[in-house]
């Protein structure tokens, strides 16, 4: 515990990514493997079930300081965290028992206990937690009531921790993303498995990391090379997923990592027709009258764990390969795309999938007509196409968004991914709702607003969002809400130019909401460094 | 009874004695707590302030304005109102105002507190029946730890930059906290430290004083090609993140403040290190300073005003929030509240 909260201090006090690294891995070689398992676990943004409600821990607190509720109250308002409100007012106790440093016991332990009094006697938990928070000093404190409330967040990204581990262990990174891919129970063998520089056994779930593509220069696509060394394909509007089948069952995962297996009973029909040992990368789209349909109505199908008949006449999913990265239990993602194209091509023949189709264009001239049929294809249908992906021919399947092997040369609109930071309740209709967003994008582990949006969502969104937003707050200012970074939004405006008077340094002309992107982890939202690059444009 | 103080548009005003105290519009006559841009403004035809605090005064007022030093607990008549001005234990010159009219005592805190300073006299404790406090800090969070042990970490942030190959930007503000840091760290070093264009006055004001400090220079002072590697500099507030600070690159910035002990606003205003060190009374203090003075009636003012009512009416002592120009800032606007602490912290240059 000592460790892992002064680990949480030091990733605190900097903004430097170089130094967070550093950080976490003399954490990672110094912490006994039991400890660092866990303190891995929160670093990749895991968290523990909550074990005690707010509202008691609120009443504790006001009994073990003698602060009357309503101080309590005014203390949590102003501070915006609970955990950090109590070991503020317990630090604040004059007559506070002399912190013991040696007392606190190792994380693994501390998170046993927690998970202990999960269902325990509410005397019994309260007893415990009492003699805990007497003789934690200050950061311990902290973190040990940030793991009670289920809310203990790290201020660095999963990506970060896992190139942190890489190089502490002499892993390769993608192979260590890899790693800690899917489901993954903290433990001390299984943090030295992680370590191991010789593969372990995986399970038979675990995803590939995704490909991901960067956004294509529009005034100057062809300095990226010649046309005819890439593969084109439409960027479909749709949800990347994977597609894993092993062992005689199968495993669709969501770009977010999530598993949605259960959801789309007509990709695990489809599933069965593929042969052992093999994992696809494609798009779960909806499907009708032999075309994609728009995004809004596979909407209706993302929130649904169990599907109802008239939902899947009237949403019809498929799942549209392509891209293969394992045949015949054998990791084929060193190949070069054209290899693994055919391959997928071939076994596509012999099962009930059809790869996206790849389009026919030498030359940039051509390319940037398909383009130009997307946008009025994506205008006549609502959405469905988003433009056009450029992947090397000869590219490997990297991890990640590896420069120069995938683009995405999306239709004229331009849009960015955005996280959401802070929401602010609209006026007329939409009062007391949370309908004004203030939106993000990373510098470094940063995020820094760029854009406000107020509308785009339908009403429907708008309430859920309301209601996502009151249950993760993390402090009120008046009339304003800071939010925990976890949504998405795909934000489209008309133009952007350099503005000094913005934080940012760029003003985006009419933004709006184009699309709540559920599908997609807060860490792979725009950087400001790919807003900035659309300037000019 | 009519109260002896009241809040006007000008700012609080003593109708018995017809004189305002830190009037932020023009007034006839104004006494003046201490030398913060929100409490001294000019215009004024006259002035009264403490005798220790004259040429900060004069420096925020105006070298041509007339005020009328009064030594610590000089009693002075405003018509029926006999007014002394105590020390606060805020600034260099900082002081209470004592108003005693028909055997009534108001004591005006002005800002105060009661950590060890070594830039400055002591708070004093004044019995009175009627207290108004300031309440910038005025939430059960906010405890102060020692100054010396915040002086020792600022030292080991330092020493960490230096061992880095970084220069150490400390933002704080120029009156005051910049000079209370150049004394504190008289403890661990006799290195020189580096001041803003903002600063170089009011330390050496300072030192006119009497006031022990580590050695000083100017920014501005330094060759074109300085190596600022493990230097410490002190600038205010608004220097950070400006064209100002390229020069220092590669550095790392700390902020002291008060507001740097919650989390929340240290990481809103993306300084790598916050020092919770206040020249205001954290809430031990402020409770600790209520009961002392005896007051029966307590008006906090500026800043978290309700949760030191609500404490006030909890312990039996009539209280209520008094409305000053203060208020009109947003309470729960971090930013706001943050630039708040002293608004003089903004000087151009």
């Amino acid at each position: 515990m000592r460790q892992f909260a002064a680990l949480y201090a030091q990733l605190d006090a900097t903004t430097s990514t170089s130094a967070k690294l550093a950080a976490m891995q003399r954490y990672f070689a110094d912490a006994p493997p039991a400890d660092a398992a866990w303190g891995l676990y929160f670093l990749l943004g895991h968290r523990l079930k909550r074990v005690i409600p707010p509202t008691r821990l609120r009443d504790w607190i006001s009994q073990l300081t003698g602060l009357s509720p309503a101080l309590v109250e005014d203390s949590y308002a102003h501070v915006g965290d609970l955990a950090e409100t109590v070991a503020l007012l317990l630090d604040a106790r004059l007559d506070r028992i002399a912190p013991d440093q040696a007392s606190a016991p190792p994380l693994h332990e501390c998170v046993a206990l927690l998970q202990s009094l999960a269902g325990a006697d509410p005397d019994l938990q309260r007893d415990t937690v009492f003699a805990w928070w007497q003789q934690l000093p200050f950061e311990q404190c902290f973190l040990f009531t940030k793991l009670l409330t289920g809310a203990l967040r790290v201020g660095v990204s999963a990506g970060l921790a896992a190139r942190a581990l890489a190089a502490q262990s002499g892993v390769d990174v993608a192979v260590m993303q890899h790693r800690l891919m899917g489901e993954w129970q903290p433990s001390a063998a299984a943090f030295t498995a992680l370590q191991a520089v010789a593969p372990a056994q995986q399970s038979p779930s675990q995803p590939y990391p995704f490909c991901l593509a960067q956004p294509l220069d529009d005034a100057a696509p062809d300095a990226v090379g010649p046309a005819d060394a890439f593969l084109a394909e439409w960027k479909w509007d749709g949800i990347r997923g994977q597609l894993i089948r092993r062992e005689g069952q199968y495993w669709l995962w969501s770009r977010g990592e999530e598993l949605l297996n259960g959801r789309f009973p007509e990709i695990e029909a489809a599933a069965a027709s593929l042969p052992d040992g093999c994992v696809l990368d494609g798009e779960v789209l909806v499907w009708k009258d032999g075309a994609v349909a728009p995004f809004a109505l596979l909407q209706t199908r993302i929130g649904r764990k169990a599907p109802g008949k008239k939902t899947l006449a009237d949403a019809p999913v498929i799942f549209m390969p392509y891209d293969l990265l394992e045949l015949d239990g054998v990791d084929v993602r060193a190949q070069p795309l054209q290899q693994r194209r055919s391959a997928l091509a071939a076994l596509c023949d012999r099962s009930a999938f059809t790869p996206s189709p790849t389009i026919d264009a030498h030359d940039w001239d051509a390319l940037r007509a398909q383009r130009e049929q997307a946008r009025q294809r994506e205008q006549a249908r609502q959405r469905g196409v988003e433009g056009l992906m450029l992947k090397r021919r000869d590219s490997v399947y990297g991890a990640g968004r590896k420069a120069g092997l995938w683009w995405k040369w999306k239709v004229d609109v331009l849009t960015i991914d955005c996280v959401l930071v802070y929401a602010q309740a609209g006026h007329g209709r939409r009062s007391n709702l949370y309908t004004d967003y203030t939106l993000a994008v990373w510098s470094g582990d940063a995020l820094v607003p760029v854009a406000k949006a107020y509308s785009g969502l339908t009403d429907t969104e708008l309430v859920a969002m309301d209601r996502w937003i009151r249950a993760h707050t993390l402090e009120k200012f008046g009339p304003v809400r800071s939010v925990e970074p976890l949504q998405v939004f795909e934000i489209a405006f008309e133009g952007i130019q350099a503005s000094p008077r913005h934080k940012a340094g760029v003003a985006l002309r009419f933004p709006r909401i184009a699309r709540w992107r559920q599908d997609k982890p807060a860490a792979e939202a725009d950087t400001l460094d790919n807003v900035r690059a659309l300037i000019g444009r | 009874m009519n109260d002896l103080v009241i809040p006007t548009g000008q700012g609080l005003y003593c109708p018995a004695g017809d004189f305002h105290i830190d009037p932020w519009r023009p007034v006839e006559r104004a006494v003046i707590t201490h030398g913060h841009a929100d409490h001294a403004r000019s215009g004024s035809k006259r002035y009264w302030g403490a005798a220790p605090g004259l040429s900060l005064l004069r420096e925020r007022i105006g070298y041509g304005a007339g005020i009328v030093p009064l030594a610590y607990g000089q009693r002075v008549e405003f018509g029926p109102v006999t007014v002394s001005l105590h020390p606060a234990g805020h600034v260099l010159g900082s002081a209470q105002v004592r108003l005693e009219h028909q055997g009534q005592v108001w004591v005006v805190s002005g800002d105060y507190k009661r950590d060890p300073d070594p830039t400055c006299t002591p708070f004093e404790v004044v019995p009175c029946d009627v207290f108004i406090t300031e309440a910038t800090f005025g939430l059960p969070v906010y405890r102060w730890q020692e100054p010396a042990e915040i002086a020792r970490e600022i030292h080991e942030w330092w020493q960490d930059c230096k061992a880095q190959g970084l220069c150490a930007i400390l933002h704080c503000y120029a009156l005051g906290k910049a000079q209370r840091v150049l004394a504190e760290l008289m403890r661990y070093t006799d290195e020189t430290v580096y001041l803003h264009g903002a600063m170089t006055k009011l330390v050496k004001l300072y030192r006119d004083a009497g006031v022990a400090m580590l050695p000083t220079d100017a920014i501005g002072n330094q060759p074109k090609f300085f190596d600022w590697k493990g230097r410490l500099l002190l600038a205010p507030p608004g220097a950070g993140g400006t064209p100002w600070m390229r020069r220092f690159k590669p550095y790392s910035t700390g902020f002291a403040s008060g507001w740097m002990r919650v989390r929340g606003s240290r990481r809103r205003q993306a300084y790598d290190r916050g020092f919770a060190l206040s020249d205001h009374a954290d809430w031990p203090s402020l409770l600790r300073t209520i009961t002392e003075t005896g007051a029966k009636r307590v008006l906090p003012t500026h800043g978290n005003t309700e949760a030191l009512v609500q404490w006030c009416r909890e312990q039996g002592i009539d209280a209520a929030p008094l409305k000053t120009e203060y208020e009109g800032e947003p309470q729960h606007d971090a930013a706001a509240v943050a630039d708040s602490e002293d608004p003089v912290a903004n000087p151009a240059g």
